[in-house]
């Protein structure tokens, strides 16, 4: 198991936006990121995507990941702008679920960073959180660095 | 009976037994122990010595004798086959409409109707992002949208299942239509399939809309209301399906689900009424793994539990009362979204489990159900596949052919004891809702749902296409996801908006203002004004929206 690194350790947002309910992934991938030493915030299902950015900026996360199993995935790029909106644009953003073959270019090009469907294991989902938060990590340490030289 | 019994005090048996015993230990080299879905050790062989051959009466029998463990029903599918229900919900009332139409010709006897995901937040179309509008379930947000999703389907003569959670805003909607149409509520049939709040509220997290006082005194006035008026309708059908689906084992989600039964039996009882009256509008609904055996067992544990807790617990005289009947859906969890066409082999098996189980009804899931809605063509493969089984394997031939099977009686009765067990501590808990309400459940299905990934990840339950024979080539991956035409959901949305600046505002208002009084007043059943609103051109978003106001928002409990 690939343990995060980051120190502190990285945080991680397991959310699901729009109307679906289906929560045994996201809560099985958040049990595994939690596993693996990470700090995950995890909501309930149905949250709006105002109340996932106000979340994402309140809690500092440096990675968000959706779980989208009945085409909630379809306003993800909504998500990507409203990021975008409010100065998050650099967080990483996992989408997980059920997201049929020829919708997914749609997600990668508003800027997710990875989809995890069915099958994916725990060491790829872990490895892929870490190295994302990792990256995040550094961009937000180098706009504070700058901040306060 | 007596010649097994004969049998096994004979010398010759122990012989051979042992002979057995000796030639498999030396053969097999390193045996594994292997464990059932439910956790209980499976033997390589079961033999007349593994279950008391005494008790056949008492814990077998015959079929439609209590405790029904064969069956409910003295000739089961000999007499009737089940009924082939599929669940169907996409897109507007009208596409609706041509699907219902499509599986009936295709062979279907009974229909079902799942709402778009929007409905299941308890909100009407125009409140949500109209992408997202009847991708999983029809729009129905009003007794017209009903009347166009039930255009030309005969009322009164098939039977109409609604996935209706509290407040029921489906058979409102549907009882207005029969009203419209001349058809008496009494000629009524279905079930209101959601109608286990308990259910929602520990696994399903799509459906919880009102808080768990406020469902679990709307769900009585229900029973009451359609007991009185609409008698030939089940208002209460007790879903094991979510927890399953969850992650709760076989033997978890029969225990709890009968624990559920016995909550909404005693709230029932609690509020004076006779619980024979009650109890034969009782329905169950249920996942069917492919765990096959493990499944028949369940079911039949399940039979014979239920039948003893109605007569003897809860106090039920007529034999009627002690049914278990039950709506097998075949589970979505198991199939895959890799080489999907394997599916059809899924789903055939989970189909015979639920059929040679003594199901009264079934939905046979397409074989893209783990990708998508289905289409015209999956959803007619998913009919045809029940049309195959009853019509060409001689699947109803023979009641409970899997009874007297040294196994599945061993496992029977074994998977019985572990549910009783559960069911004791949930008794010991204060029963299910004071378990569900205090997180009991929930936190058993995370850490099976965990368990049971944790297996799939290190290969000791195999998936085909996921952790072993995974293949490259996916090309069916890439076919166009059929989603409901924008333009049409627009239009549809547009036509609502309409309609609700057109209809008596006068009207709605007083519907309204009377479902709120009902609402406040303990003693008035507060599901009559809920129909009254509906014929008055109420909103299903309107309803739910004045009864959380009352009542209380629903916050589902979530445990990781």
């Amino acid at each position: 198991m690939t343990a995060s690194r980051l120190s502190p350790p990285a945080r991680v947002l397991i959310t699901k936006i729009g109307l679906d309910g289906h929560d045994r992934g996201s809560r099985i991938v958040a049990a595994y990121l939690r596993d693996a030493g990470m700090e995950v915030i995890y909501t309930p299902p149905w949250q709006s995507i105002a109340a996932v950015v106000k979340l994402a900026m309140e809690e500092d996360v440096d990675v968000i990941g959706v779980s989208s199993l009945a085409t909630d995935h379809l306003i993800v790029p909504k998500l990507m702008e409203a990021l975008r909106d409010a100065g998050l644009g650099h967080l990483g953003v996992v989408v997980g679920g059920i997201i049929p073959e020829d919708e997914r270019p749609a997600l990668l090009q508003a800027g997710v960073s990875a989809i995890h469907g069915p099958g994916s294991s725990r060491e790829q989902i872990v490895e892929h959180v870490a190295a994302l938060a990792a990256a995040v990590r550094e961009i937000k340490n180098a706009e504070l660095r700058e901040i306060v030289p | 009976m007596t010649k097994e019994a004969v049998q096994l005090s004979l010398p010759e048996f122990e012989q051979a037994h042992g002979r057995w015993r000796a030639d498999y230990g030396r053969q097999i080299g390193s045996d594994r122990v292997i464990r059932n879905r439910s956790g209980i050790e499976i033997a390589p062989l079961y033999t007349p010595r593994d279950r008391n051959g005494n008790g056949f009466l008492e814990k077998v029998g015959f079929p439609g004798q209590y405790p029904f463990t064969r069956g409910i029903y003295p000739t089961m599918h000999r007499g009737r086959t089940w009924t082939q229900r599929q669940l169907i919900g996409l897109g507007t009332p009208q596409d609706y409409n041509k699907r219902v139409r499509l599986v009936l010709d295709a062979g279907g006897t009974a229909i079902s109707l799942l709402p778009c995901n929007s409905g299941f937040r308890g909100v009407d179309c125009d409140e949500v992002d109209p992408v997202l509008l009847g991708t999983c379930g029809t729009v129905v947000n009003t007794a017209d949208h009903m009347d166009e999703a039930l255009d030309s389907v005969p009322l009164g003569r098939i039977s109409t299942a609604m996935n209706d959670p509290s407040p029921f805003t489906l058979l409102a909607f549907l009882l207005v239509v029969a009203k419209r149409r001349g058809v008496p509520w009494t000629a009524i049939t279905g079930t209101s399939n959601q109608s286990d709040y308990l259910s929602h509220f520990i696994a399903n997290h799509m459906f919880y809309r009102l808080s768990l006082p406020g469902a679990r005194r709307v769900l009585v006035d229900h029973v009451e209301f359609c007991r009185k008026h609409v008698p030939n309708w089940n208002p209460v059908s007790v879903v094991g399906q979510h927890m399953q689906q969850a992650g709760a084992t076989p033997v978890e989600t029969m225990a709890f689900t009968l624990s559920t039964a016995l909550q909404y039996a005693q709230d029932c009882i609690d509020r004076g009424m006779d619980i024979d009256v009650v109890l034969q509008r009782f329905t169950f609904f249920f996942d069917i793994s492919i765990s096959f055996f493990e499944e028949v067992a369940k079911f039949r544990a399940g039979r014979r539990i239920w039948a003893r807790l109605a007569r003897e617990r809860l106090g039920a005289k007529d034999s009627r009362s002690w049914r278990f009947k039950f709506h097998g859906q075949t589970s979505g969890v198991d199939l895959t979204e890799q080489q999907p066409l394997n599916n059809i082999a899924r789903v055939t098996v989970q189909a015979i489990a639920g059929i040679v189980s003594g199901l009264q009804s079934l939905h046979t899931d397409a074989y893209d159900e783990a990708i998508t809605t289905p289409t015209e063509e999956t959803a007619r493969i998913a009919v045809a596949t029940q049309n195959i089984l009853r019509e060409e394997a001689h699947l109803c031939d023979v009641i409970d052919p899997l009874g007297g099977s040294y196994y599945v009686e061993t496992l029977t009765d074994q998977m019985e004891y572990e549910m009783e067990a559960l069911i004791a501590k949930i008794d010991e808990a204060g029963g299910m809702y004071k378990a569900a309400e205090a997180g009991l459940i929930q936190s058993m299905i995370g850490q099976s749902a965990l368990a049971f990934q944790e297996k799939v990840d290190n290969g000791e339950e195999k998936i085909v296409g996921v952790n072993c024979y995974q293949s490259q080539e996916e090309a069916h991956r890439a076919r166009a996801t059929e989603r409901p035409d924008l333009d049409r959901m627009m239009a549809h949305v547009a036509r609502f908006k309409a309609y609700k600046e057109e209809r008596s505002q006068a009207d709605v208002r007083r519907a309204l203002d009377a479902l709120a009084r009902a609402a406040n007043d303990a003693h008035e059943n507060v599901y009559a004004p809920v129909v009254e609103a509906a014929e008055a051109g109420v909103t299903h978003g309107e309803i739910v929206s004045c009864l959380r106001a009352e009542l209380g928002f629903g916050h589902p409990l979530v445990a990781v």
